[in-house]
């Protein structure tokens, strides 16, 4: 809650959010340098302040983008804290995997205005500069909680204050069986506080389940067009956006990169991520492009693979099918999408019925996918039905509420005592406070007082 | 006809007591001056000191080097570890005591304490100059001097009783009310306000069936608060719990339209978590009986305290319904129970010292302050008296931090948050309970009461012999290890996975249901390591052992917060002019000028985000 107290290292994308040729994140504190030091192909650890390090950012084994590291070294930073500038390509995938990974690896998600708070905290900007951070910050305290349950689009907003109420009821009756153990109160026994507790866990739990969906309404469903070099997957892109995004050529390997770009369909904001062909390659350009279409396939709620019905036979089709199967992760959707029919004589009944056939230079068969691409992305239900998170640091928020929630069952699992258990729901009321507001002991208290005689 | 004096305390209560004590020991010239001579150290509620956290609190101020513990463990009749089967944060000492043996021990120790003179006469003044305090006027017409002046007047400010249709002035039944103080104190700007609060009747014992009640007994092996552990019960005596039901409350309904609680005339507010049995039966209409838990109060005296049944109603509606609950068919009451309304001073007027901010060598402490409880006006008049020596002697203030001590986290929670009801401390209140615990309140605190000159040298030597201790225990636990053939049999009736080699005692200790005696009875050597160590060690190792996750845990929080108390705000900063900040945070700071970003950040209504924007201003 007090972001400026900590001494946690802190992210964020600094360049406007969105597409662009090139991104810049972030991350300031005093693990700055060791957590991108290990993420890092190359060495920062001993690298001078104020030099630049290219090298590939790395999750694992896997490549996540080539990149471009500036080091700075407190206090001769923008935060006069440890600083280390991520320039990366500039895909909203790449930076939201380069900034999961950074989260996953211990750091936290910047407030909005932390880095230049934490300038101010380190005496690196006078007082003039600071009392506009002042202002900013003041903006958003009076605006912040009103907006944010907006932006948590109707039910949220409920739903975290039944979730609030829950968890007030649950830690009360813990506290009830402590502070109040030698009253004449009936204690709530353990099954009964194992369910509340299992009930608190699924809503919570669904909440974050909803965050992918969220995520697509947010910044749009990702779709990846799949497909062999040369099977018109850049046509097709360019087709659903009526424009020349993409370099077309009947060479196979021309898109080297991911291009990527939203259409709206409906009120549905897609989010197209036109692929480099998957296909052996030698060249070392063109195989950082098939990684990353790899990495953009993992991405994906839903996967378009496009085949050129003049090269794929039915029956090689349902070879390439049976591979893919095993690549998709639970909840990716498949389309099948059969190209160039225009400049086809090919009798297409021998493929399976759920196949779409297109002709993305003849814009034929294009007002069909754009149906099947709303029908399986299954959000007007979503949207309509559940609540769905769709901010970054309420999910973090809710993620660490539920693991401290998993605390407290397995706490109540082995039998420990009320007080230690309260430890844990106390953080769990504490990461959900970064939501709804801080929640007091008085809180606490006042449900106690409200809801069991107490005093003998 | 008096001399000067370095503090004058004013009230002979359980915190008057106490400032007195600590001022005294501290080296001031102290004048005690009550209304009653004979009434010093009154319990004026019920027979029995600590409970769950007000326990911890009798610890505390006895590893400070206060009375409270002594006095407590040299009248009790009866002791009990509260939750022992929680964990060991819950863990309360609480006895139950002799209401005229505990007065008798405090006037005694008060009157072996160099330093401490006595008067008996009623305040009815304070002499102010400037906006300094320098003494008081008595209702005898006396002007004496002080350089501090303690205020503890309990329930006595223009004290109401109520019982039923009738008012009378008094602070206790039988004892007249003090006036004057609180409107002096209103002209000099000081608000004040109403409380409540109420007692039950006592009855005679001898009219009692005990055999229809359940009995509670005192532990097997009693305890007791004050560290230097010189008196231990050998016998106990018990208490008894009964039931009401369903025609007591119809009984105690007939009356309520006489009740001073439901047609008006109290206007203070009562504490919610000790309400009158009417106000029991109207909130909680749903409940067929409610528990009343009788009290002896001594050895001797067959006066019993009727717990749990608290009540302002006409004294024939008391007992025509309290003669309905079984085991009281023919009990004859000694007292009626009454409700007593009386002035207190919202506490956010104070500083972390417990002295006004309007008016410097003035301090409070006590029900003034808006608290209830014994152990709460103890633990205030203590700190109190202690400032207000500091004061006299211009020396630092002395506070504790809500991470040191509940009364850190009481007189935080009173100067910062103030209080709408009486304040009683639970645990819940405190962040970082696991870390105050009754079992290391001399390792938190005596230390510190040391250097100030408070604590004795005997009280030292007694904390560094019991970490000596504990440090060699531990060492031994950590560099032991008990072989699979020893523990698995006593792993195996504790259902706990048995080990497949060899494994530190530190390490098993920690499993779920294990203790010290579980492994003494594992291992021979073990036993015999552990019979070379005081009872109160191995409780400590245990703790220690078992919890040091937990422990370590809320140990990082507070240093957290602690980084957060050490950012000063000046006292000349103008609130007014952080217009960023939302109008309701800037308001509240004002009132409450919290000293420190961690005060203000538990002022009601202010936000992070204002917290964020002191920050800036603050250039830090």
């Amino acid at each position: 809650m007090f972001f400026h107290a900590d001494d946690s290292t802190i992210c964020a994308l600094s360049t406007a959010p969105g597409m662009g040729a090139i991104a810049m994140i972030r991350v300031s504190g005093p693990d700055a340098i060791n957590r991108c030091h290990q993420l890092f192909s190359g060495d920062l650890v001993n690298a001078k302040s104020h030099t630049v390090k290219y090298g590939r950012f790395m999750e694992g084994e896997r490549v996540v983008d080539e990149v471009v590291m500036t080091i700075f070294k407190g206090p001769n930073s923008f935060t006069g804290e440890d600083v280390i500038e991520i320039a990366c390509h500039g895909s909203t995938y790449i930076q939201e995997e380069i900034l999961r990974i950074l989260v996953e690896n211990g750091c936290r998600y910047a407030e909005r205005g932390e880095f230049t708070f934490r300038a101010f905290f380190n005496r690196r900007m006078d007082l003039s500069q600071a009392e506009a951070v002042a202002d900013l910050i003041a903006a958003e305290s009076a605006g912040a909680h009103e907006l944010a349950l907006n932006q948590m689009r109707g039910g949220f907003s409920k739903e975290i204050a039944e979730l609030r109420e829950e968890l007030i009821n649950f830690a009360s009756l813990i506290e009830l069986e402590l502070d109040f153990s030698e009253e004449d109160v009936e204690f709530a026994d353990r099954t009964e506080l194992t369910n509340l507790l299992l009930k608190i866990n699924s809503v919570i739990t669904s909440l974050i389940d909803s965050f992918r969906s969220g995520n697509a309404i947010k910044n749009g469903v990702p779709v990846a067009i799949i497909g062999k070099p040369n099977a018109g997957k850049s046509t097709l892109l360019n087709a659903l956006l009526n424009e020349e995004r993409a370099i077309v050529s009947d060479i196979p390997g021309t898109t080297r990169d991911t291009i990527e770009d939203f259409v709206v369909i409906d009120g549905i904001k897609f989010r197209f991520i036109d692929t480099a062909g998957i296909r052996e390659t030698e060249d070392a350009i063109e195989k950082i492009g098939v990684e990353r279409s790899m990495n953009a396939f993992r991405e994906a709620n839903i996967i378009t693979y496009l085949f050129d019905v003049n090269e794929l036979s039915p029956s090689q089709l349902e070879t390439e099918l049976t591979t893919l199967n095993q690549e998709l992760t639970e909840g990716q959707q498949l389309l099948i999408v059969g190209n160039k029919i225009d400049a086809s004589e090919v009798d297409l009944s021998g493929y399976p019925s759920e196949v779409l056939f297109i002709s993305s230079l003849a814009r034929k068969g294009l007002l069909e996918l754009q149906e099947s691409l709303i029908n399986v992305s299954n959000l007007q239900a979503v949207s309509k039905e559940h609540s769905i998170v769709t901010n970054v640091r309420h999910h973090e928020a809710l993620s660490k509420a539920r693991t401290s929630l998993q605390e407290v069952l397995t706490g109540m699992e082995t039998g420990i005592p009320g007080d230690l258990l309260a430890i844990d729901i106390r953080k769990a009321l504490h990461h959900l406070g970064e939501i709804t507001g801080e929640i007091t002991t008085d809180d606490l208290l006042g449900n106690i007082f409200g809801k069991f005689c107490i005093g003998k | 006809m008096l001399r000067d004096y370095d503090v004058i305390v004013v009230g002979g209560g359980h915190a008057g007591n106490e400032a007195a004590a600590a001022a005294a020991n501290l080296g001031s010239s102290v004048l005690l001056i009550t209304m009653n001579m004979g009434t010093i150290g009154q319990m004026s509620c019920n027979p029995a000191m600590g409970g769950i956290a007000k326990g911890q609190i009798v610890r505390e101020i006895d590893a400070l080097g206060g009375y409270s513990g002594i006095v407590s463990d040299k009248s009790a009749i009866q002791f009990r570890m509260l939750n022992r089967s929680k964990g060991p944060a819950m863990w309360s000492p609480r006895t139950q005591n002799d209401r005229l043996i505990f007065a008798t021990e405090w006037r005694l120790m008060l009157e072996r304490t160099d330093g401490v003179d006595f008067w008996q006469d009623m305040v009815s003044g304070l002499l102010i100059e400037g906006e300094k305090c320098v003494g008081v006027e008595t209702q005898m017409g006396l002007q004496i001097k002080a350089k501090s002046v303690v205020l503890t007047n309990g329930t006595f400010l223009n004290g109401l009783i109520h019982l039923g249709e009738k008012q009378f002035g008094g602070g206790r039944a039988g004892e007249r009310a003090a006036t004057g103080i609180t409107a002096q104190l209103e002209s000099l700007g000081f608000e004040s306000g109403r409380m409540k609060t109420g007692t039950p009747p006592r009855v005679d014992g001898r009219s009692l069936n005990y055999d229809v009640m359940d009995e509670q007994p005192g532990d097997e092996n009693p305890s007791g608060f004050s560290y230097l552990a010189q008196h231990r019960l050998t016998a106990q005596r018990s208490c008894h719990i009964t039931y009401t039901n369903p025609t007591v409350h119809d009984i105690l309904k007939e009356g309520f339209d006489r009740s001073p609680m439901f047609n008006g005339r109290i206007r203070g507010s009562g504490p919610r978590y000790c309400p009158s049995i009417e106000d029991k039966i109207d909130r909680f209409a749903e409940r067929d009986r409610h528990q009343i838990f009788v009290e002896p109060e001594g050895w001797d005296t067959v006066e019993v305290y009727v717990n749990g049944f608290s009540t302002s109603l006409p004294e024939e509606v008391q007992m025509k319904a309290m003669r309905e609950i079984p085991g009281f068919e023919n009990a004859r009451m000694f007292r009626p129970g009454y409700a007593v309304e009386y002035d207190y001073f919202p506490p956010t007027q104070l500083r972390h010292t417990l002295e006004t901010k309007l008016i410097s060598n003035l301090f409070f402490a006590g029900q003034i302050n808006g608290t209830t409880g014994y152990e709460e006006a103890a633990c205030q008049g203590m700190m109190a008296g202690i400032n207000a020596h500091h004061k006299v002697n211009e020396k630092d203030p002395f506070t504790l931090q809500r991470s040191e001590a509940y009364i850190g986290v009481l007189i935080d929670d009173l100067v910062t948050k103030g209080t709408n009801e009486p304040y009683r401390m639970f645990t819940s209140r405190a962040e970082y309970r696991i870390l105050l615990r009754q079992d290391n309140a001399d390792e938190r605190l005596t230390p510190l009461a040391h250097s100030l000159g408070l604590a004795s040298d005997e009280r030292m030597e007694l904390v560094g012999k019991k970490q000596e201790s504990m440090r060699s225990l531990r060492k031994y636990m950590d560099k032991t290890s008990i072989s699979p053939e020893e523990a698995n049999p006593v792993l195996a009736e504790k259902n706990s996975a048995p080990i497949k080699q060899k494994v530190k005692l530190s390490t098993v200790i920690a499993r779920p249901h294990i203790d010290m005696d579980t492994l003494a009875n594992a291992s021979e050597m073990f036993h015999v390591e552990l019979s070379k160590y005081d009872p109160v060690v191995i409780e400590s190792v245990q703790i220690m052992q078992k919890y040091e996750g937990y422990i370590a845990k809320e140990q990082e929080m507070a240093d957290k917060m602690t980084r957060l108390e050490n950012i000063l705000i000046p006292s000349d900063i103008e609130f007014d002019k952080l217009t960023s900040m939302s109008s309701e945070a800037r308001q509240k700071l004002k009132d409450a000028q919290p000293g420190t970003i961690g005060q203000a950040s538990r002022v009601s209504g202010v936000s992070p985000a204002d917290i964020s924007v002191l920050l800036v201003y603050l250039g830090r």
